[in-house]
C-alpha cells in the first residue's frame, strides 16, 4: 500500500486497537476565501477498515469532521500478523489508503 | 470511534465547564491537553508536514535546479540534525544573524536562485490551507533537531548585539495598548483565558517556548512556526506586522533562545 494514511494497530487482550491519521482538507463548502468566493466542499464521505476481506469498521463522514482527521477504534477477532487496511472515498471520488500489521 | 473533531467538541464542553467552576487553575487546562496528547499517542498530523518538508528539501528547484541538500544551517553544508537548537546564529556568508526561516530563504535564493520576495509574500498559511513551503521545511528541520540541546552561539559580536536588541524589544512598550512582550511574558504562572503564559525571562519558561515551536496547532489544523508565533504576538500587541526572518523577529528569538540554554528540543509538538 502506497497510501498516505498512517495506521497503527496493536493487540490489547482480545481487542485490536487501531489508530489512523489522514491527510485531508475537509472543506465544509460553507467557507469563503479572502476574495469572498465560496470554497467548494471537499470532505471524506466513507472510511472502511478491512482485515483481508472482512470489513471491521465502516464510517460515514460529513463536513463536520476536522481537517487531517484522526480516527481511533477497536475491534475483536484480530491476531498478530494480520494486516489492517484503511481506505477512504471523498465527495470528489478521490481515495487514499494505508495499512499496518497488527502487533 | 473518536475523531479529532468530536474530541474537540468534548474539549469545548470541558472548557465551558471549567469556566463555570471557578477558580480555574492552569493545571486543569494542561490536563485537558495532556489527555488529548495521550489519545493521539505518537501520532501528530505534523508528520505529513515533515514528510512534505523532506521532499521539498531533496527536490531540485529554482532556476539553478538544485535541491537544498547543500544548505548550511550552521553546522555545515547539508547538516540538518540538531541545527534548530543552535539558531539564530551568525553566518559569515550572509554577514548576518539568521534564524531558520531567514536561513532557508537565503539558501533558496543563493543555492536555487529563486525569487524570495515572492515566497515572503505569504510565508505562513491561512486557516484551511495545507501549509506553505517554508512551514514544511521548518517542520523538517525541527523534526531532525528533536532531542538536541539548545545552545545558541554567542561568540560573535553580531550574535551578542542581537541578544541585546532582542532584550530591548522584549521590554519595549508600544502600540495603542502600550504593550511590551514582557507585559505577558515576564511573570510566572500567568495566563490569558485558559492558556498558560511562559515566563520568557526564566530558563524554564524560555526553554518551554523555544523547544516546542514549530508545533501543530490543533485549533487551526496547521503547523505553525516560531516566526508565525512572533507575528501573532505582535498582532495581539497591535504592533506593525513582524515579517518572517526580519531583524526584530530574529532578535526576539535570540533573546529567548539564549535564555533557553540547556533545554531539549521537542518540536514539532501538538499545540492547542
Amino acid at each position: 500500500m502506497a497510501g498516505k494514511i498512517r495506521v497503527r494497530a496493536s493487540l490489547n487482550g482480545d481487542k485490536c486497537e487501531v489508530k489512523a491519521l489522514m491527510r485531508h482538507p475537509m472543506e465544509t463548502g460553507m467557507r469563503k476565501d479572502a476574495q469572498g468566493n465560496q470554497i467548494p466542499a471537499h470532505f471524506i464521505k466513507e472510511v472502511v477498515a478491512k482485515v483481508g476481506d472482512r470489513v471491521v469498521m465502516q464510517a460515514h463522514w460529513g463536513a463536520a469532521v476536522s481537517q487531517n482527521p484522526f480516527l481511533g477504534f477497536e475491534f475483536t477477532g484480530a491476531k498478530a500478523g494480520d494486516v489492517v487496511v484503511i481506505s477512504y472515498v471523498d465527495n470528489k471520488g478521490e481515495t487514499d489508503d494505508g495499512s499496518a500489521t497488527v502487533k | 470511534m473518536t475523531t479529532l473533531h468530536n474530541k474537540r467538541a468534548h474539549l469545548g464542553i470541558a472548557a465551558l465547564c471549567a469556566m463555570l467552576l471557578a477558580p480555574i487553575t492552569v493545571a486543569q487546562d494542561d490536563d485537558v491537553f495532556a489527555e488529548y496528547r495521550a489519545m493521539m499517542g505518537d501520532e501528530n498530523p505534523a508528520i505529513f508536514t515533515i514528510e512534505e518538508g523532506q521532499e521539498l528539501w531533496e527536490t531540485p528547484m529554482g532556476p539553478k535546479n538544485v535541491s537544498l541538500e547543500q544548505c548550511d544551517l550552521g553546522l555545515g553544508p547539508g547538516v540538518v540534525e540538531g541545527a534548530l537548537a543552535q539558531l539564530p546564529r551568525y553566518f559569515e556568508d550572509a554577514k548576518a544573524v539568521q534564524d531558520v526561516e531567514a536561513r532557508l530563504l537565503y539558501c533558496m535564493e543563493t543555492l536555487q536562485g529563486r525569487d524570495v520576495i515572492e515566497l515572503l509574500d505569504k510565508p505562513y498559511s491561512s486557516i484551511g490551507e495545507q501549509g506553505t513551503e517554508l512551514e514544511a521545511l521548518v517542520a523538517f528541520v525541527a523534526d531532525r533537531s528533536m532531542d538536541a540541546v539548545v545552545n545558541l552561539p554567542q561568540g560573535h559580536p553580531a550574535e551578542q548585539a542581537m541578544y541585546k536588541k532582542g532584550e530591548e524589544i522584549f521590554y519595549y512598550r508600544a502600540g495603542p495598548h502600550d504593550f511590551s512582550c514582557a507585559t505577558c511574558h515576564s511573570q510566572t504562572d500567568k495566563r490569558i483565558r485558559l492558556q498558560a503564559l511562559p515566563n520568557l525571562t526564566t530558563n524554564e519558561g524560555a526553554g518551554f517556548a523555544f523547544t516546542t515551536w514549530p508545533g501543530y496547532r490543533i485549533s487551526e489544523g496547521l503547523l505553525r512556526t516560531m516566526g508565525w508565533r512572533m507575528q501573532s504576538c505582535g498582532r495581539q500587541q497591535r504592533l506593525p506586522q513582524f515579517q518572517s526572518g526580519s531583524e526584530a523577529v530574529i532578535a526576539l528569538e535570540t533573546f529567548m533562545g539564549v535564555n533557553a540554554k540547556g533545554a531539549v528540543m521537542a518540536a514539532p509538538g501538538l499545540k492547542r
